[in-house]
């Protein structure tokens, strides 16, 4: 194909049995490939049927996950947001549903990204970039600013039509609505974003009043500024620049992956066909470039897998409303394996494994993580006690020679309500346990009132006649109980001394 | 005429140099623009902001502004903010500050970073001394354990100039020829003993009568010390030179009068009630007279 023909992009050929032909051509066709190239504006071409559905529907899903989260509520009593969803940094703490955590539990949060990394792993091996296809938000917001440049614009030949025109007063009032619409989108997304740090009907009140902090409009613009650039413009090149995960990806597929493939086996040799004409000797793909024109990425799915394919599955849709005006089967696009290519064209019938080592390996690990973020969460205690031992001095000897150590013991109560902790030494017979500011109890125990979702450090000293100083570091549990006689807390600490 | 290299598509410049041409490949508009415009930045920066170094001088800006200004500012500002709860700590009677979780936070936290400033060079910066040097830690005091005594220590200090510091000198018994070397001996043998260290019960007989005689006034009969005077307790395992027989034949023969500044005449009050409170909290601080 040449240049020349390349810019006569709106070309029918309605000889072919009325299906339209597109004069496109991928943006990375091996003949144009160079080290530094311009980018080609993409008009993607919309089509119909079971993809498209399910992406509209995908769509549908991520957007109200994304919008409604602020607004669910969740009652954790007085004192506490009733956010069912709050990252609180002011009050560090994340609220999840039931779940609250603080910023030493940071592990829950690393275990959901290791949860998260291994089930796209496992996606992918299995069915190839899903995530990149239906979930990811460049993926969604593009769709949705396309949606606006379908509604303005027209049409895909209408909108190549359009960028070519001269200025004119329609182009101008055309692109000042989309960038208009484009911008409220963006608006809307830095919008619902900046209600997840802070209780959203109080900021949504203070948007209204203009009477909100200065980091949520900060915020709201930042966001307005990269959702517009990103869906507007950049677009594709997201993925295919900015994006590390099209490379990464190819570590997980193996020949048994499905990806989005088309079945040279069926299309080749591919070339226009008239109605009535014989389908003997050739393949079934006319070569109407549906699928290109279709190809949110610019790309052509006939030349294999390739990185900058987001695997979205609307060539699939393209094709098959070709193959249908044609009457062929559908599938000539489809997902499928190079390897059920290769076999069908040694006779053997097509094949799917999805259980693999591979998929196997990613399945355990997934149970793994998940059991042991789950038996984690379920012995999450709303206590916590860390005890560091002072190290300088590292003991101290009294005036009657009995030898004292010190220990920081910090107490954290997550509840949310007061309560006093009994602290106790086990372990060390003959140790007596004294804090600066608290007495201790008839029983040797020390008593700390600890106020509701605080930390309370306590600096404690344990004391130990000379002559029970056998050994110059001695192990020995500092013991936290609740009065409400919950499980104890026991934390492993020593007793420094002298060598005896 | 225009030569195209059909690898990159860039253009093939006309010069050659031994056979090594080279390819057209201007910078990214880009990049060009944003590097102009750091540079028309930076002539605004000289301006507005302190840039070039003169003799003895800069070149101060438009905006005269300033970082060490900015500092002082900002540390006005923090003495400022402290300085209702400084005032309440001075003011506090030393037996209510304890009881009052606010001022005793605000005390400990100030007296911390106090004490590593100033006194962690001798006393250690976790309090712990060394020889010559109280440690702090524990529950021998030589003039005296309670928040006022230990902030009279600290105000006015021991053995300095100050008119109010504590003070008080042990004789150096046998540079003044007070006690020859056997006396001393044997009076070594009877503090050994009192410590229950072991010793020479002959030698130690013989120093108990010059321990009464050069040593009590100031040590006590039983030798238990004296707070008033600054005379360490003999009978307890904590010694400030050494417990040794060694140790003790110097601290005899030389003395040994060691001496801290008068904090009270560098630090403001409520850095010495904070030092006194921190200090006190360490883990010996005894209570007030009379609780």
């Amino acid at each position: 194909m040449t240049v020349a023909s390349l810019t006569a992009a709106v070309q029918q050929d309605t000889a072919s049995h009325g299906v339209e032909t597109a004069a496109v051509e991928a943006v990375n066709a091996a003949h144009r490939r160079a080290l530094f190239k311009k980018r080609g504006k993409i008009h993607p071409k919309r089509v119909n049927g079971a993809f498209r559905m399910t992406k509209w529907a995908m769509m549908a899903l991520t957007l109200t996950i994304y919008y409604v989260t602020p607004w669910l509520r969740w009652d954790r009593g007085p004192g506490a947001p009733d956010q069912a969803v709050l990252i609180d940094f002011p009050g560090r703490r994340f609220y999840f549903f039931f779940i609250e955590i603080w910023p030493q539990e940071v592990y829950y949060i690393t275990g959901l990204l290791i949860l998260a990394a291994v089930a796209l792993f496992l996606v992918t091996s299995l069915a190839g970039r899903m995530w990149c296809g239906y979930a990811c938000p460049q993926t969604v917001w593009t769709d949705l600013f396309l949606v606006v440049e379908r509604a303005i614009e027209g049409r895909r030949n209408d909108r190549i039509k359009l960028d070519r025109a001269p200025l004119s007063v329609e182009k101008v009032a055309k692109r000042t609505v989309k960038h208009a619409i484009w911008l409220l989108i963006g608006v809307a997304t830095g919008g619902a974003w900046v209600f997840y740090f802070t209780d959203a009907p109080t900021l949504m009140g203070q948007l209204l009043t203009s009477s909100a902090p200065s980091e949520a409009y900060f915020f709201i613009a930042l966001f307005t500024a990269t959702t517009y650039t990103l869906g507007g413009h950049a677009r594709e090149q997201v993925c295919t620049y900015m994006c590390p995960w099209p490379r990464i990806q190819a570590a997980m597929l193996d020949e048994e992956s499905l990806a989005i493939t088309y079945r040279f086996d069926r299309g080749e040799p591919r070339g226009p066909h008239k109605k009535g004409d014989t389908w003997d000797g050739r393949g079934d793909c006319i070569d109407c470039r549906q699928c290109v024109a279709a190809c949110p990425m610019g790309i052509d799915i006939r030349d294999g897998l390739q990185l900058e394919c987001i695997q979205c599955a609307l060539c699939i849709d393209a094709c098959n409303e070709v193959m249908a005006k044609v009457d062929r089967p559908r599938g000539l696009i489809a997902y499928d394996t190079d390897l059920n290519i290769a076999r069908r064209q040694q006779g053997l019938p097509t094949r799917f494994r999805f259980i693999r080592p591979r998929t196997v390996a990613y399945a355990l690990i997934l149970a793994l993580v998940s059991g042991v973020m789950l038996f984690a969460l379920l012995k999450r205690s709303d206590l916590d006690v860390s005890v560091i031992r002072d190290r300088n001095p590292t003991f101290i000897t009294l005036s009657d020679g009995h030898i004292r150590n010190g220990y920081t013991v910090k107490l954290l109560n997550k509840a949310r309500s007061q309560r006093t902790i009994s602290l106790t030494v086990d372990g060390l017979s003959g140790a007596a346990l004294t804090a600066v500011g608290l007495p201790t109890a008839d029983d040797g125990s020390l008593q700390v009132p600890v106020e509701g979702d605080d930390l309370r450090p306590v600096r404690v000293f344990i004391t130990l006649p000379h002559e029970l100083v056998v050994h110059d570091s001695m192990p020995l549990s500092i013991v936290a109980r609740d009065e409400a006689a919950a499980r104890p807390i026991k934390v492993q600490s020593v007793f420094l001394g002298p060598k005896p | 005429m225009q030569k195209i290299d059909s690898a990159t598509g860039s253009e093939i410049r006309s010069h050659e140099w031994d056979g090594i041409q080279e390819l057209n490949t201007p910078l990214p508009r880009w990049w060009l623009w944003t590097f102009l415009v750091t540079v028309v930045w930076s002539v605004a920066y000289w301006v507005v902001m302190p840039a070039w170094p003169m003799i003895g001088s800069y070149t101060k800006g438009v905006l005269n502004w300033s970082q060490r200004d900015n500092v002082s500012a900002e540390l006005k500002l923090t003495a400022q903010a402290r300085r209702p709860i400084a005032n309440r700590l001075v003011a506090a009677l030393p037996a209510d500050i304890e009881s009052d979780p606010q001022m005793l936070e605000f005390a400990l936290a100030s007296g911390r970073a106090v004490f590593k400033d100033n006194c962690a060079p001798c006393h250690g910066s976790g309090a712990q001394g060394f020889v010559g040097y109280p440690n702090l830690n524990d529950d021998d005091w030589l003039w005296g354990g309670s928040l006022g005594e230990i902030e009279q220590t600290i105000r006015y200090g021991v053995r300095n100039a100050n008119d109010k510091s504590r003070f008080s000198e042990m004789p150096a018994f046998v540079k003044l020829g007070t006690l020859n070397r056997t006396q001393v001996a044997d009076t070594v043998e009877f503090v050994l003993s009192l410590s229950g260290q072991a010793h020479s019960a002959d030698a130690a007989g013989r120093g108990s009568v010059l321990f009464a005689e050069h040593c009590a006034s100031c040590h006590g009969e039983g030798g238990q010390g004296d707070r008033t005077q600054g005379a360490p307790n003999l009978t307890d395992q904590i010694w400030l030179h050494g417990k040794s027989r060694i140790a003790l034949t110097t601290v005899i023969s030389n003395a040994r009068n060691g001496s801290m500044p008068a904090w009270g005449e560098r630090l403001s009050a409520a850095d010495v009630r904070a030092l006194a409170v921190y200090v006190h909290s360490l883990g010996g601080g005894e209570p007030e007279p009379g609780q």
